[in-house]
């Protein structure tokens, strides 16, 4: 789960980092009010993706009335394909320099990784490929975390020896979200030090592993909701299934990931252009299938639908009787094509022949002929 | 010959009284994989499927003489059963369980450092399957047999089809392997391949990558430093969009790797034949 910058500070702050004073303003009036109350704000757009400053989703207000204006042209606004809900809006702050600080999951290394830099701030990907070896790292030991001398380190490598002692402290305190929350991303960029010398999370990432979600419910239900996310994906998710819009016409079903993503690939090289990615995941079960196709048929922009379905151990003829009626339920219309492979595959197909399905023999058959039969092929 | 398993290595299944690990015992038994027993905590002491269950690993492989697990128990409890299996000098553990958090499996990894004979397969995979002669997972026997060709994976379902595929035409496999989807895992494409170069039956080799990551990058240099396997790669999810990005940190420790264009880049310069779909990799293997 990706939290909201709000909602992440409000964690940073719950493990006793420094955070700007800040409001959550839904409305105009509530930016408004927010500065009058705060003197000059950032009017913060708050979706889940980096690249929102050069979107024109940060803000600079020095008076009410340009918070009010501020907020008007940001709520709503379209940020990566995320409608902004609402803006954050927090106290400026007097910068005096900013510092990278980032703890992620190093799939390589199969470990949790803790980067520490002077050059903070949007540039930070520039420098990591110019000078990486201006980024300190430290992999913590993952069952007692980092130790004093391993963060002294860590510090004095990054070249703020200046401010040791709390860098160090804030870095213990920020590490806390592995253990307790499960973080699969925390970073702090930029990590403010003003003019007086306090040290300050100008921003925060917050990202929570969805797999131990089940241990972490106070989280998903003080910010699981506030998103408006696509709503296909929010319905899919209501009925258990992993689902990615993908903005074009082609439904796609398949169990398993692999094979899902396969298939995607196939439509796309057969000139198609994919509605969406929808794993059913093993076995192809009557149920799990219709509430598939059901919930792809909700996109208006679908002008016909291909599935994959590796049988295995579930037998071909069964799916393919599950399928009919699914379809037969849902009042299906449009194109179907379907690709049965594995135990009793032939039987399967010949009961799909007889219920006005296309059967598929290979996947990359299926992929040409639901392109073909849907009429689109982009011809580029 | 093969890797890892064979007709004779002795099973126990973690989790044998559950639904699915129940469902799979039997399924590997009915293939003549060696299943000695089972755990399921409280139920030490009764039989299931013909074998005993015991409490702990420990004791079962105390009792049994057990040198690999397959673990089917759920999320919350599978990091510490891969643990407990490692502890008890189980040398082969299989973690089929989707859904592991990856700070559990992170643990995990760091514990099994001090537990080197213990090789982990998985989780989130398939497991393993010798062709007519044992499985640990959940790999179709009916799609596989016997033969010369190695196959290792990230996918469950793609690994199926290629299995079915390679069947079909009259190709058998000497092991095929799913190494698991998660980010955190167990061996990797590189300690596979590695496995197979050593393995004088195995003649040919299919791997079956995904985006993501650079395991398959790392298995492409092995390869490339010269190998006696006939080789064929494919890569799922070249189309598959960029993920929606939050941090810089992600990007700052992969760069570029990870994406399909590298890592076919990676295995191409290696000298290694890339399919483009999985119909291809028959052709390209003969």
């Amino acid at each position: 789960m990706k939290l909201l910058e709000y909602q992440a500070k409000e964690v940073l702050a719950s493990l006793g980092i420094a955070i700007p004073p800040g409001r959550v303003a839904h409305t105009p009036d509530e930016a408004a009010a927010a500065c009058r109350e705060l003197g000059p704000v950032a009017v913060k757009a708050q979706v889940p993706v980096g690249g929102r400053g050069k979107a024109g989703g940060i803000k600079l207000a020095r008076t009410p009335d340009e918070a009010r204006a501020a907020a008007a042209q940001i709520i709503g606004m379209d940020i990566k394909g995320f409608k902004v809900p609402l803006v954050y809006c927090e106290a400026a702050l007097d910068i005096q320099r900013e510092i990278y600080l980032g703890f992620t999951v190093d799939r390589d290394a199969r470990a949790n990784i803790l980067m520490l830099s002077a050059k903070g701030g949007m540039e930070i990907e520039q420098v990591a490929e110019e000078s990486p070896e201006s980024i300190a790292r430290l992999y913590p030991n993952p069952w007692r975390g980092p130790l004093d001398f391993e963060l002294a380190q860590l510090v004095y490598d990054a070249g703020l020896g200046e401010l040791a002692r709390p860098i160090a402290a804030l870095i213990k305190k920020l590490y806390r979200a592995i253990p307790d929350l499960d973080a699969v991303t925390a970073e702090i960029n930029p990590l403010v030090v003003t003019s007086s010398g306090e040290v300050i999370a100008g921003d925060a990432k917050l990202e929570v592993d969805e797999n131990a979600m089940w241990r972490h419910k106070d989280l998903e239900a003080a910010y699981g909701s506030v998103l408006e996310g696509d709503p296909y994906e929010v319905e899919a998710k209501k009925r258990g299934l992993t689902y990615v819009s993908l903005g074009g016409d082609i439904g796609i079903i398949g169990n398993g990931a692999g094979l899902c993503m396969g298939t995607l690939d196939l439509v796309q090289r057969a000139g198609g252009r994919p509605a969406n990615f929808c794993d059913i995941g093993g076995g192809a079960k009557a149920e799990v299938v219709e509430n598939a196709l059901a919930v792809i048929l909700m996109n208006p922009a679908v002008k016909g639908v291909v599935m994959n379905v590796f049988g295995g151990i579930t037998r071909g003829d069964e799916v393919a009787k599950g399928l009919v009626a699914a379809r037969d339920n849902l009042k299906m219309k449009l194109p179907l094509v379907v690709r049965l492979s594995g135990t009793r595959a032939e039987e399967g197909r010949e009961i799909l022949k007889q219920h006005g399905i296309e059967p598929g023999v290979s996947a990359w058959e299926a992929a040409q002929k639901i392109v073909e039969l849907t009429g689109a092929k982009t011809h580029s | 010959m093969s890797i890892l398993l064979d007709g004779s290595t002795r099973v126990i299944v973690q989790g044998i009284t559950g639904r699915e690990g129940s469902f799979h015992a039997e399924q590997m038994q009915s293939m003549g994989t060696k299943v000695v027993g089972g755990t399921s905590p409280g139920k030490g002491g009764t039989e299931h499927l013909g074998v005993p269950v015991f409490n702990t690993v420990a004791d079962a492989v105390k009792a049994t003489g057990a040198t690999a697990s397959g673990i089917f128990v759920p999320p919350p409890f599978a990091a510490d059963a891969i643990m407990e299996a490692a502890a008890a000098g189980i040398t082969l553990v299989v973690c089929i369980t989707e859904g592991i958090p990856i700070q559990d499996m992170i643990r995990v990894k760091d514990y099994l450092r001090g537990h080197p004979q213990a090789r982990l397969i998985g989780p989130n995979c398939p497991g393993l399957i010798t062709p007519g002669a044992a499985k640990i997972g959940i790999i179709p026997q009916n799609i596989t047999r016997s033969g010369h060709v190695g196959l290792v994976s990230r996918s469950g379902t793609l690994t199926y089809e290629v299995a079915t595929a390679l069947t079909a035409a009259g190709l058998g496999q000497s092991t095929i392997v799913g190494i698991g989807g998660d980010p955190v895992l167990g061996l990797t494409f590189r300690d596979v391949v590695e496995m197979f170069e050593k393995d004088a039956e195995t003649t040919h080799l299919v791997v079956i990558g995904e985006i993501g990551g650079s395991d398959e990058e790392h298995a492409a240099e092995v390869l490339g430093r010269g190998t006696r396997l006939k080789t064929v790669a494919f890569i799922s999810g070249r189309t598959a969009p960029e993920g929606k990005r939050m941090g810089h940190a992600g990007a700052i420790i992969s760069g570029n790797r990870g994406t399909a264009k590298s890592k076919e880049e990676a295995f191409r310069k290696a000298g290694v034949a890339v399919a483009e779909t999985t119909d291809e990799i028959v052709g390209l293997l003969r």
